[in-house]
């Protein structure tokens, strides 16, 4: 019997030992360093931050464990290089402050960089003055979430972005808030990503940047007073849903571009007052539904090799221009969608125009062959010509039509 | 001339048609604000308007004043009065009248409206400079054609063609210039081409206004950077100030040379 006692005893002992421990790393602590705390550590265990400041970089996670600030410790780089790598799986940090990440035109120094590692979780961590922020280099399965990034880019040339993804799948990047960086979210070969709730704003390039990524989801997201707004390009079935894209005002700017894009899903975004609302290029197969187009200069610009794209249910209100098309050819319909510059009539009163629309403007395709002519708009001549061409169409698509234009604007 | 001045604006202020003109204004500022509920809106519509019925009803009424009043014009012609002050009295006298019924028929609603506590103000008081500005240009320029031609008709129809073109054909001419150059560096051209047309400029100088984020695409930068600035601002003004000045440097020379 008290062998057995004894067996437990051990045993409790043994998992103690070997279970989870917190180790604490404060200013005035045997542990002062981070570095220092991680070489200690065994796999598993809690590094526990305390308040402070900590001048510290390329500091190496190379075993599991959580690394915990208390009361957003600073982890101050000095401008040296990269500061937190994470070369494990299943690591998690968690509410820290760092900043001076150091600037190097041949290496990618970020704040915190996940080399290769799975299952990660990085969240609450507030970012200044960075170069890269968070930068995932094949690593799956990870966890981005809530975290605040204020870059100081002022040229594109040396500023890095503020979360990356190069050959990462299946992350999340959730309530995230990023400023002052170059592409606020970046995605290179990254698939099965969700992209949820962040907020990518003053940006110098794109607040969301996708390339040759496919099957993701970006959603609930605002975009807002970007460079060029948001980039979507060369990738497939990707879902974009109840984003706000505003206030990407500029020579080269947009709500959002796609270029080679197939097989999308746009659906209950808003683009309010951009340049070009949505600049299509090469895209096929597009699901456009329930979007809201307000006061933007151009709605949407459609560049040429588009097919297959269907827009119904949207609301183009008040915009200077709905659609905007450089050819003659049309291979895209529009359905049911609401014009404030609707001009016809409805007798039956089923709430569906008798008349069809024609979203594109004689003047828009004289605008798109030269670009000064856009001193002329609204001007009475131009009002002239356009009526003359919805009469009888010559310049622009002749099937391009939306033949039930709603009279109420849509609410969902 | 004040003297003339003021018995013209005080017969036209009894006279019907300022008061058509102002009820016009007054409706017009009404309708408009009852329908779209937004001023920031209402403004825009408001643009449309003012760019192509203020130079008409500048024109048409300029030129029915001075005929209608030719008979009075000689009875104070045979008096010692110097004649550019009675032509300039009389001008004068029409145009602001012109402008006040503008003004006020425009504004009255407006203010009701909650104007003072919108941000559409400078807006709104942009649109009535230059609806002021563009009722002077085209009072003087109707004045001109009517001392020109004695036939009535012949100075109706030169008044109206004058509007047409200004409103519309110039810039018929000015698009087809454009696109005939389409290989040129064209900002230049185009800046001027809007600068020499009155109705064109004032039109660009409220379209910055409204449709920013249209006119900031890769070619509106340039007009921004242009009419957006105070420099660009001060030479708009300028222009339509030469705008003025010019015809009315002409009603004085004609008139004084005139035969009647």
């Amino acid at each position: 019997m008290t062998r057995i006692f004894l067996f437990l005893f051990v045993i409790c002992i043994m998992t103690f030992a070997n279970y989870a421990q917190n180790i604490e790393v404060c200013e005035t602590c045997p542990i002062s360093s981070l570095q220092q705390a991680i070489l200690q550590a065994k796999d598993f265990d809690t590094i526990i931050l305390k308040k402070g400041t900590y001048k510290e970089h390329n500091i190496s996670i190379d075993k599991p464990l959580t690394i915990l600030g208390k009361d957003y410790p600073l982890i101050d780089g000095e401008l040296k290089g990269e500061v937190i790598t994470i070369i494990a799986d299943s690591v998690t940090v968690d509410g820290l402050f760092i900043i001076n990440v150091g600037t190097s035109y041949t290496e990618d120094y970020a704040a915190i960089r996940v080399k290769r590692s799975n299952h990660f979780i990085i969240q609450n961590l507030v970012l200044e003055k960075l170069f890269f922020g968070i930068y995932l280099e094949k690593s799956n399965y990870g966890r981005v979430y809530h975290n605040k990034i204020i870059g100081n880019a002022v040229e594109e040339y040396n500023s890095g972005n503020g979360i990356q993804l190069w050959y990462s799948n299946h992350i999340e990047i959730e309530n995230n808030h990023v400023e002052h960086v170059r592409d606020g979210i970046y995605l290179e070969f990254s698939n099965d990503c969700l992209i949820k709730n962040n907020v990518s704003t003053e940006n110098l390039r794109y607040g969301l940047h996708f390339m040759f990524s496919n099957n993701d989801v970006y959603q609930d997201n605002t975009f807002e007073n970007n460079g060029a707004g948001v980039a979507v390009m060369f990738s497939k079935k990707i879902k974009m849903l109840n984003n706000t894209f505003q206030e990407n005002w500029g020579t080269a700017s947009y709500g959002m571009l796609l270029k080679e894009i197939n097989d999308a899903e746009i659906k209950g975004n808003t683009f309010k007052e951009n340049t070009i609302g949505i600049n299509i290029e090469g895209s096929n197969r597009i699901n456009y539904l329930h979007n809201n187009f307000e006061s933007n200069g151009w709605a949407i610009k459609v560049r040429g090799a588009c097919y297959g794209n269907h827009f119904i249910e949207n609301n183009f209100l008040y915009n200077s221009f709905d659609i905007s098309y450089n050819s003659k050819v049309n291979d895209n319909t529009f359905d049911k969608n609401y014009w404030s510059n609707y001009t016809g009539y409805d007798l039956n009163k089923d709430g569906i125009g008798d008349v069809p629309y024609r979203p594109v403007k004689l003047f828009s395709y004289i605008v798109n062959r030269t670009p000064e002519t856009i001193i002329l708009l609204r001007s009475l001549f131009i009002d002239v010509i356009d009526f003359s061409e919805k009469v009888s169409p010559v310049f622009t698509p002749n099937n391009l039509l939306d033949n039930n234009p709603l009279t109420k604007q849509i609410v969902w | 001339m004040l003297k003339i001045l003021k018995y013209s604006f005080y017969d036209l202020m009894r006279s019907r048609w300022s008061y058509v003109y102002f009820a016009f204004y007054l409706l017009l500022g009404m309708v408009l604000l009852f329908l779209n509920n937004n001023l920031s809106k209402a403004v825009i519509t408001l643009m449309n308007v003012i760019i192509v019925l203020v130079p008409l009803i500048g024109t048409i009424f300029g030129v029915m004043y001075y005929y209608n009043s030719k008979e009075f014009t000689e009875l104070l012609l045979a008096q010692p009065l110097k004649r550019s002050s009675i032509f300039l009295g009389q001008y004068f006298g029409v145009a602001i009248s012109l402008s006040m019924s503008l003004i006020l028929g425009l504004g009255i609603p407006f203010i009701f409206y909650g104007l003072f506590k919108s941000s559409a103000i400078w807006d709104f008081s942009l649109l009535l400079i230059t609806g002021t500005f563009l009722t002077f240009i085209f009072t003087a320029l109707a004045f001109n054609i009517a001392l020109s031609y004695e036939n009535k008709i012949k100075g109706f129809g030169f008044a109206i063609l004058l509007w047409l073109f200004l409103a519309i054909i110039y810039d018929g001419l000015f698009l087809m210039s454009l696109i005939l150059f389409e290989d040129y560096p064209l900002d230049k051209l185009s800046l001027v081409g809007t600068m020499l047309n009155p109705i064109d400029l004032s039109r660009t100088l409220i379209l910055l206004k409204l449709d920013i984020s249209a006119l900031l695409g890769y070619t509106g930068a340039i007009f921004k950077k242009f009419f957006g600035t105070n420099f660009g601002l001060i030479i708009s003004f300028t222009t339509l100030v030469i705008w003025i000045i010019l015809p009315i440097l002409r009603i004085v020379t004609k008139s004084k040379k005139k035969d009647f």
